[in-house]
C-alpha cells in the first residue's frame, strides 16, 4: 500500500511537473511565436505607386523584424464583395494585424473587425474607427501645394492638367491645393480636371492625360496609381508630377518632382505597437513632419528660383508656420469659407466636397 | 459512359492543372490541395462555399432550362445587376425601417427587375426575330453602366463623401444567417428548393418535354402546335427572375449595400457551370458547388501561396474545354479523313 | 489652337478605333463563314500580353507583333478544333476561351505589370509636318489597308466567294465540293490573328503597359460592332469610331466643363447596336442587310 501511495504520489509530482514544464515551454512558445502581420492591395504591387509603396512599407517590417514577424499579402483586391472576403480569410488564418490600403476597403474591414475582437485593423484614407480599428493617412495636400508651385513655374501655357480617380474628399483637397499653390506663383494659371472613376487603369489614365493635353495643359498632374500619365508626358515633352512613387524612370525629362507615400516608419511603429501590447486605435493624418510625405528630387525641368520657392514653402510647412489652406478663400460658387488668416480644420479638410474659386470644371456630385 | 465524362474531364484538369503549377514554380500538390480540399476542412470555408454557390445555382438551373430549348440567354449578368438594383432600390427605400414585409418585397422586386430586362431581347427575337444572343449581352453593359450611374447619384449614401456606394442596408433588409459567425444566408437554402423544383419541373412537367423538344428538333415542336413565342417568352422569365433574385440576394447579403462591382461575373460563369452540369439541376447543383470551391480555394492559393488570382479563371476555362472535348469524343463516332468529301 | 485640338481628338479617336477594327474586321470574316466566335476577348488579351511579352524580351515589335497573332490565331484554331471538328457547343466553347484566355494572360503577365513596353514610333518621329501626324502610327493605316483587303476578297476572289457560300449554307456548300471544315478553320485563325493584333496594340502602342484584363470587354464590343456593321468592312471602320470614340468623347467633353453623365454616353454604342440588330432581322422588308445563314449552325458534314 505505502507503495502504491508513493507510486501515485510520485506519478502526480511527475504529472505536475510536466504540466508545469508545458505550461512554460507554451508560454516561452508564445512569446517567441511571429507576429503575423497581412496586407491588402486594391491594385499590383507592379503598379509603381500606390500600391507598390504599401509593399515597401511590407518589405521594411520584414527587414526590420526578420524572423519575428511574418507577413501576407495580397493584390489586386477588387473594392468591392470580394474584399470582405479576403480580409475575413487573413483574420482566420490568424493575423495579428491586418493592414487595408484603400478607401474603398472601409466597410468590409469594419464588418471583419467586428467579428475578430482580437485582432488589431489599420485601414489605410478611411474615416471609421472602432477598438480594434485605427485609421492612418497623409497630408498628401502639403505635397500637392508644392507640386502646384513647380507646376506654374513650370508650365508656360499656364494650364495645368488634373486626372482624378473618384470625387472623395482626399482627392478633392488635393486639386485644390495644386491649384492654390499653382496660384501663390501665377495668379493666372488655370487648371483642367478630368475624372476617370478609376484608382488604376492605364489606358484609361493615358487617354485621359492626352485629352488634357490637346486641350492646352503643358503639366500633368494625377490621382491615380498608374505611371500611364507621366509616360505620356515624357512622349509628348510635356511635365508631370508623379505619384505616391518615384516615377522618374517612367519621364526622366518630363518629371518635376513625385510626391512620394512613405509608410515604412509608421508600419514598423504600428506592428511593434503590436508586438509589444501597446497597440490602440486611433488616427494618424501625417504630413511633411512626420516623415511620411516626401518629395524626394527635382526634375531637369526645374528651374534654380522654382526650387528654392519650392523649398522654402516645404520648409515653412513643415514647420507649421504653412498651410496650404489659410484665408481669405472663396469656394468655386463665390461663397467665402476662410477668412483672412484663417486655418482650415481638420474636419473640413476630411469633408471637403468643392472646388476652390478660380477652377474651371462641375465637381460630380 | 455519359456519366463518366465529367468525372474524365475533371481529372484531365487536374492533370492540367499540375502541369501549369510546375511552370508557374509552385508545389502543385499543395496547390491542389490547397484548391480542392482546404474550404472544406473549415466551417468558415463551407460557409463561403455556399456564398459562391448559391448564385452560380440558381442563375444556371433557369439559363440550363432555356439553353435546352436552343434559346440562348447570355445576359444574366445584366438581369442579376438588375435585379439587384431593384431589390437594393426596395431596401434603401424603406431605410432606415423595415419589417417581416421587407425581405419578400425585396425579392420580389428583384426577381421582377430581372424579369424586366430579359423581357427586353424575349421581345427583340419573338416580334423582330433578333438574336437574343447579342441583345442580351449588350444589355449586360447597359444594366452594369445603369448600377454605376444609379449609385453614383440618387442611390448614393450621403454619408459616404461622395463615394460611390449606397448605404449600407438596415438589418431589416439582410438575408438571414444559416450559420453564426459566417455569412451563410438562406439564399443557400432556396437555391436548393429551386434545384428540387426545377427536377421536377423538367423531369416531370409538359416544360421540361416541351423544351427538349424544341431544342432537339423545333420543326417537329412547331409541327406539335407548340407556338415558339411562349416558349422564348417562358424560359426568358424563368432564367431573367431567377437571375434577378440572385442579385437581390447578393446584394442584401454578402455585400449589404449596392456598389458599382456588384457584378462580378456570375453571370457569365453560370453558362459554364450549366454547361458543367449538363443542363440537368442536380448536376448544375453539384457544378455550382465545384466552381464555388474553386473560387474560394483559389482566394485561399493566393493568400497562402501567392498563386494569383488568376489562376481559378485558368481552371474554370480548362474544365470546360475537357468537359466539352470528352462529351463530344463520347456522343460522337471521329471518322478519321472524312469520307463523305466529294472529290 | 482649334486645330490643334481637333487633331488631337482625331487622333484620340482613332487610338480607341483601330484595336477594336482589328478583332472586328477578324470576327467579320469569321463570322461570314458562319460560325460565331464569343471568344473574341480572351484571343485580345492573349495577344496583348504575348505581344508585350515578346517585344519587351526581344526588343522588337515586329515579333511582339508576330507572337500576339500567331498566339491568338492557335487559340483560333483551338476554337476550330472544339466546334468545327469536334462539334461542341459554340456558345460554350466561345466563352471557356474567354475565361481561359483571361486567366492565363493574367497568370504568365503577373511578372510583366510596372514594366514598360517604351515608345512606339508615331509618325511626327519621321519629322513630317502637321500636328495631325504627332498622333498618327503605322497600324492605323494597317487597319484601313485592312478593311480594302478584307472587302476585296470577300466580294472579289474565289476564296471570299466560298467563304460566302460556306457561311450562306454550308450543306449546299459541302454538297458542292468546298471544304467547310477547313475553311472555317482557316478563318478563325484569321480571326484570332488579328484579335490577337488588336490586343497587342493596346499593350504596345496605346498604353503601352500590361495589366491584367486591360482589354476591357473591347473583344465583346468587337462582336457588337460586327453586327453594328451588318457584317461589312467599311461600316465596321464607322462603327468603330463610335464605340471607340465615346470614351475619349467622354473625357474630353469634361475637360471643356460640360457635365454630361459617363455612363449614359457609355450606354449608346450598346442601344445603337441593338436598334441596328432590330433593324436589320426585320428581314423580308427590302434591306439586304443579312446575317450569313448559317451563323451558329452546326456543320455535322454527313449527306
Amino acid at each position: 500500500m505505502i507503495n502504491r501511495r508513493r507510486i501515485l504520489s510520485a506519478a502526480a509530482l511527475a504529472a505536475g511537473v510536466a504540466i508545469g514544464v508545458a505550461a512554460g515551454l507554451a508560454g516561452a512558445v508564445a512569446q517567441t511565436k511571429p507576429t503575423k502581420v497581412g496586407f491588402v492591395y486594391v491594385g499590383p504591387i507592379g503598379d509603381h505607386g500606390w500600391s507598390y509603396q504599401h509593399h515597401q512599407g511590407l518589405l521594411a517590417v520584414k527587414k526590420e523584424f526578420g524572423d519575428k514577424v511574418e507577413t501576407t499579402f495580397v493584390e489586386n483586391v477588387p473594392e468591392g464583395p470580394d474584399a470582405e472576403r479576403v480580409i475575413d480569410q487573413l483574420a482566420a488564418a490568424g493575423h495579428d494585424l491586418i493592414i487595408t490600403t484603400s478607401f474603398g476597403f472601409m466597410n468590409p474591414t469594419v464588418k471583419v473587425a467586428a467579428k475578430y475582437p482580437k485582432i488589431k485593423f489599420e485601414h489605410i484614407s478611411g474615416f471609421k474607427q472602432a477598438e480594434n480599428v485605427a485609421t492612418a493617412n497623409i497630408r498628401y495636400y502639403e505635397g500637392r501645394y508644392v507640386a502646384g508651385i513647380l507646376a506654374a513655374k513650370a508650365s508656360k501655357g499656364g494650364t495645368i492638367g488634373y486626372i482624378g480617380s473618384f470625387p472623395i474628399p482626399e482627392v478633392v483637397m488635393g486639386m485644390n491645393a495644386a491649384f492654390l499653390g499653382a496660384k501663390s506663383v501665377n495668379p493666372n494659371i488655370k487648371m483642367k480636371i478630368i475624372w476617370v472613376s478609376t484608382w488604376f487603369d492605364p489606358g484609361k489614365e493615358a487617354d485621359a492625360a492626352k485629352a488634357l493635353a490637346d486641350q492646352g495643359a503643358d503639366i500633368i498632374m494625377q490621382h491615380t496609381d498608374s505611371p500611364a500619365p507621366v509616360k505620356f508626358a515624357e512622349e509628348r515633352k510635356l511635365f508631370a508630377i508623379g505619384q505616391a512613387s518615384d516615377m522618374k524612370a517612367f519621364g526622366p525629362n518630363a518629371i518635376l518632382t513625385s510626391i512620394v507615400n512613405n509608410w515604412n516608419g509608421y508600419y514598423i511603429g504600428r506592428v511593434k505597437a503590436a508586438m509589444d501590447g501597446s497597440w490602440k486605435s486611433g488616427d494618424v493624418w501625417g504630413g511633411f513632419n512626420s516623415g511620411m510625405l516626401d518629395l524626394p528630387s527635382y526634375g531637369p525641368g526645374v528651374a534654380a528660383d522654382a526650387k528654392a520657392l519650392a523649398d522654402a514653402a516645404k520648409a515653412k510647412i513643415t514647420s507649421g508656420e504653412l498651410h496650404p489652406f489659410t484665408g481669405p478663400l472663396k469656394k468655386q460658387d463665390g461663397s467665402e469659407f476662410l477668412k483672412a488668416g484663417e486655418k482650415i480644420a481638420d474636419k473640413d479638410l476630411a469633408g471637403m466636397n468643392f472646388y476652390v474659386e478660380g477652377i474651371d470644371g462641375v465637381l460630380p456630385k | 459512359m455519359l456519366f463518366a465524362t465529367p468525372f474524365i474531364a475533371f481529372a484531365l484538369t487536374l492533370l492540367a492543372g499540375v502541369v501549369l503549377f510546375w511552370l508557374l514554380g509552385k508545389n502543385p500538390a499543395k496547390a491542389l490541395m490547397t484548391i480542392f480540399v482546404t474550404p472544406l476542412t473549415s466551417i468558415r470555408g463551407l460557409a463561403e462555399l455556399t456564398v459562391k454557390a448559391t448564385p452560380l445555382i440558381l442563375i444556371a438551373t433557369g439559363l440550363a432550362i432555356g439553353f435546352r430549348a436552343g434559346i440562348w440567354n447570355i445576359g444574366a449578368e445584366g438581369q442579376f445587376t438588375i435585379g439587384a438594383l431593384t431589390g437594393g432600390s426596395v431596401a434603401l427605400w424603406a431605410y432606415p425601417g423595415g419589417g417581416v414585409w421587407l425581405l419578400p418585397l425585396m425579392m420580389s422586386a428583384g426577381a421582377l427587375g430581372g424579369i424586366a430586362w430579359a423581357a427586353i431581347p424575349a421581345f427583340l427575337r419573338t416580334r423582330f426575330n433578333t438574336n437574343e444572343i447579342l441583345t442580351s449581352l449588350m444589355l449586360v453593359y447597359v444594366a452594369i453602366l445603369l448600377l454605376g450611374l444609379l449609385v453614383q447619384g440618387p442611390l448614393r449614401d450621403p454619408q459616404s463623401f461622395n463615394f460611390p456606394e449606397s448605404r449600407l442596408f438596415q438589418p431589416a433588409a439582410l438575408l438571414p444567417g444559416l450559420i453564426a459567425g459566417t455569412r451563410a444566408h438562406i439564399g443557400f437554402l432556396i437555391a436548393i428548393v429551386v434545384t428540387v423544383l426545377a427536377h421536377i419541373l423538367v423531369t416531370r412537367h409538359m416544360l421540361g418535354f416541351v423544351t427538349r423538344v424544341y431544342g432537339d428538333a423545333p420543326h417537329a415542336a412547331a409541327f406539335a402546335g407548340i407556338p415558339e413565342r411562349h416558349v422564348v417568352w417562358l424560359c426568358f422569365a424563368i432564367s431573367g427572375g431567377l437571375a434577378g433574385l440572385a442579385g437581390v440576394f447578393e446584394a442584401a447579403g454578402p455585400v449589404g449595400q449596392l456598389v458599382p462591382q456588384l457584378p462580378s461575373g456570375y453571370g457569365f460563369s453560370a453558362i459554364i457551370v450549366a454547361f458543367l452540369g449538363r443542363l440537368q439541376p442536380l448536376g448544375i447543383l453539384a457544378a455550382g458547388l465545384l466552381l464555388g470551391l474553386t473560387s474560394i480555394g483559389g482566394e485561399t492559393a493566393q493568400i497562402t501561396m501567392g498563386l494569383p488570382s488568376a489562376t481559378t479563371s485558368v481552371f474554370q476555362g480548362l474544365l470546360l474545354f475537357f468537359l466539352l472535348a470528352t462529351d463530344v469524343l463520347v456522343t460522337h463516332r471521329i471518322r478519321i479523313g472524312r469520307s463523305m468529301e466529294t472529290a | 489652337m482649334p486645330f490643334d485640338l481637333i487633331a488631337g481628338i482625331l487622333t484620340g479617336l482613332l487610338v480607341a478605333a483601330t484595336p477594336l477594327i482589328l478583332a472586328a474586321l477578324g470576327e467579320l470574316v469569321v463570322e461570314k463563314s458562319g460560325v460565331l466566335n464569343l471568344g473574341v476577348e480572351g484571343m485580345m488579351v492573349i495577344g496583348a500580353f504575348a505581344g508585350f511579352a515578346a517585344k519587351v524580351s526581344t526588343g522588337s515589335y515586329l515579333i511582339g507583333f508576330l507572337a500576339a497573332i500567331l498566339s491568338a490565331a492557335l487559340m483560333g484554331l483551338l476554337f476550330g478544333l472544339l466546334t468545327q471538328v469536334l462539334l461542341s457547343n459554340q456558345v460554350a466553347t466561345g466563352l471557356a476561351l474567354t475565361l481561359f484566355g483571361l486567366g492565363l494572360s493574367a497568370l504568365f503577365g503577373a511578372g510583366y505589370t510596372g514594366q514598360t513596353a517604351g515608345a512606339f514610333p508615331r509618325f511626327d518621329s519621321f519629322g513630317l509636318p502637321g500636328r495631325f501626324f504627332a498622333g498618327v502610327d503605322a497600324l492605323m493605316l494597317l487597319v484601313l489597308l485592312l478593311a480594302i483587303g478584307v472587302h476585296l476578297f470577300l466580294e472579289r476572289t474565289r476564296g471570299g466567294l466560298i467563304l460566302r457560300a460556306v457561311g450562306e449554307n454550308h450543306d449546299a456548300a459541302h454538297a458542292i465540293g468546298y471544304p467547310v471544315v477547313r475553311v472555317r478553320l482557316l478563318a478563325l485563325a484569321f480571326g484570332g490573328g488579328m484579335a490577337g493584333l488588336g490586343g497587342a496594340y493596346l499593350s504596345l502602342v496605346q498604353t503601352p503597359f500590361w495589366v491584367e484584363r486591360m482589354t476591357a470587354g473591347r473583344g465583346w464590343i468587337a462582336l457588337a460592332l460586327v453586327v453594328f456593321a451588318a457584317w461589312r468592312p467599311f461600316r465596321v471602320l464607322a462603327g468603330a469610331f463610335l464605340f471607340g470614340g465615346i470614351s475619349i468623347l467622354q473625357l474630353h467633353s469634361q475637360g471643356f466643363g460640360l457635365k454630361i453623365d459617363a455612363q449614359i454616353l457609355s450606354m449608346l454604342p450598346y442601344l445603337a447596336t441593338i436598334g441596328v440588330l432590330v433593324l436589320i432581322s426585320r428581314s423580308g422588308s427590302g434591306l439586304t442587310l443579312k446575317a450569313p445563314q448559317s451563323l451558329g449552325k452546326v456543320f455535322t458534314g454527313s449527306s
